[in-house]
């Protein structure tokens, strides 16, 4: 393969990641990392690398589509990022020191355990909790946002914040850890436990990852990991993908969101319980 | 309508307004940084390709510009000589720079956009993302 025809084709596969990755709130990784290796023979270092530039392009190209039609909760963002970021830094200091074979096991049963929970939800629509939310209300995380697929404004509760941030604290760890995209965790931590709808927890999870990569990108570029020949198209082709993926999420109905993230969380589970088993 | 509650409502109006132009802030940050950047990382490419038309035709190059331990730029110095210089790559590493601060400074913005909207509870706590963000950046750099 010439350089030319990488850059063409790692175009692609990351244009993909980005328009995936940008409606489920997902970085692209688990897209971006299997085409640069299986497909394109990239050494895992530098995909590792492109990953995590591919995750802050997923989260910035998409995100100033989400805070300005207010599909992304910004109070709820910034709230959880507390967690997230003393998770990221929990899972640097655990690391090495804590055996990721377990974590694989525990994670991928998690996972597998809320892509079920999710699915069960598929049928339910839209009954949101009446329960009391003491934090929700003194942080004022309520809000509402316009449904294009609804043709209407969607007023929601948010509700059980603390476990909210205890889970994002678990999703900051792992990302740390595992050096997974930790969306695959914030999505349903927002859509199961606090009461979000889906669209809005996609959207706010694609503008929390941003935050959680850029915690850990210094590390990679000063270890040299990130080579711009490798990452460049990678961040053109997600930028693009994302800024048009942004603007179909509005347009999706939120069945349609939670199918394809279900499908999606069912394979990541399975490849971490695989790893799991492996070692 | 009361006067008083005239007035309240007034406030909620205004304090809605205000959480209006910090998102159309935040959105405005984002976008500028993803521009800047595209623009480089973009011009870097088609620099690198300029400079070097066999990246065309030649397979071996594409092993040696990717294979493990090839010269990739990883210092800020390293990026600041080499744009100085005109190199492609690095052109394009310092658009990747620019993308991945570009999270830090939203969160930076979001800050001073809380301030303006006297919102000290939200200041309070995006300081400590900061804070948070800055000291993973400085344990990274300790941990290399």
């Amino acid at each position: 393969m010439t350089p030319l025809a990488f850059v063409l084709w790692a175009l692609l596969a990351s244009f993909l990641a980005g328009l995936i990755g940008s409606l489920l709130g997902l970085g692209g990784g688990i897209i971006i990392i299997p085409a640069l290796t299986l497909w394109l023979h990239i050494d895992i270092r530098y995909a590792i690398g492109a990953s995590i530039v591919s995750v802050i392009a997923t989260s910035s190209g998409a995100a100033a589509t989400y805070v300005r039609e207010r599909l992304a909760n910004l109070r709820v963002a910034m709230v959880l990022e507390l967690a997230t970021t003393t998770g990221a830094l929990s899972g640097a200091f655990l690391a090495g020191r804590i055996a990721t074979r377990w974590l694989y096991f525990i994670f991928g049963a998690v996972m597998a355990y809320s892509s079920i929970m999710m699915f069960r939800k598929m049928g339910g629509g839209s009954s949101r909790s009446r329960r009391p939310a003491p934090w929700a209300d003194r942080l004022r995380l309520h809000s509402s946002y316009y449904d294009e697929a609804l043709g209407k404004e969607i007023a929601y509760r948010v509700v059980s914040t603390r476990i909210g941030l205890g889970l994002m604290y678990v999703a900051g760890i792992v990302s740390g850890l595992l050096g997974i995209g930790s969306g695959v965790l914030k999505v349903p931590a927002m859509d199961l436990a606090m009461g979000l709808p889906v669209k809005v927890s996609t959207a706010t999870s694609n503008f929390m990852i941003g935050v959680t990569a850029a915690a850990s990108a210094g590390i990679y570029f000063s270890r040299g990991d990130i080579d711009p020949f490798v990452a460049a198209p990678v961040a053109v082709g997600v930028l693009l993908g994302a800024a048009i993926g942004s603007r179909w999420l509005s347009r999706l109905r939120g069945s349609t969101v939670r199918g394809i993230f279900v499908v999606v969380l069912l394979w990541v589970a399975a490849q971490m319980l695989l790893r799991g088993i492996r070692g | 309508m009361s006067s008083e509650e005239r007035a309240a409502a007034l406030d909620m109006e205004s304090d809605d307004r205000l959480g209006r132009r910090v998102e159309l802030i935040i959105s405005r940050v984002l976008r500028t940084g993803v521009m800047a950047s595209l623009v480089l990382i973009v011009v870097g490419t088609l620099l690198t390709f300029l400079h070097h038309p066999g990246y065309a035709s030649s397979p071996s190059d594409l092993a040696r510009l990717t294979q493990p331990g090839a010269a990739v730029p990883h210092t800020l110095r390293g990026v600041a000589t080499g744009v100085l210089a005109l190199r492609g790559q690095s052109i394009v590493a310092a658009g990747l720079l620019l993308l991945m601060l570009t999270p830090v400074i939203r969160v930076a913005v979001s800050i001073v956009a809380f301030m303006v909207q006297r919102d000290r509870v939200y200041v309070a706590i995006t300081s400590v993302v900061l804070l948070l963000l800055l000291l993973s950046f400085a344990l990274g750099r300790s941990a290399v």
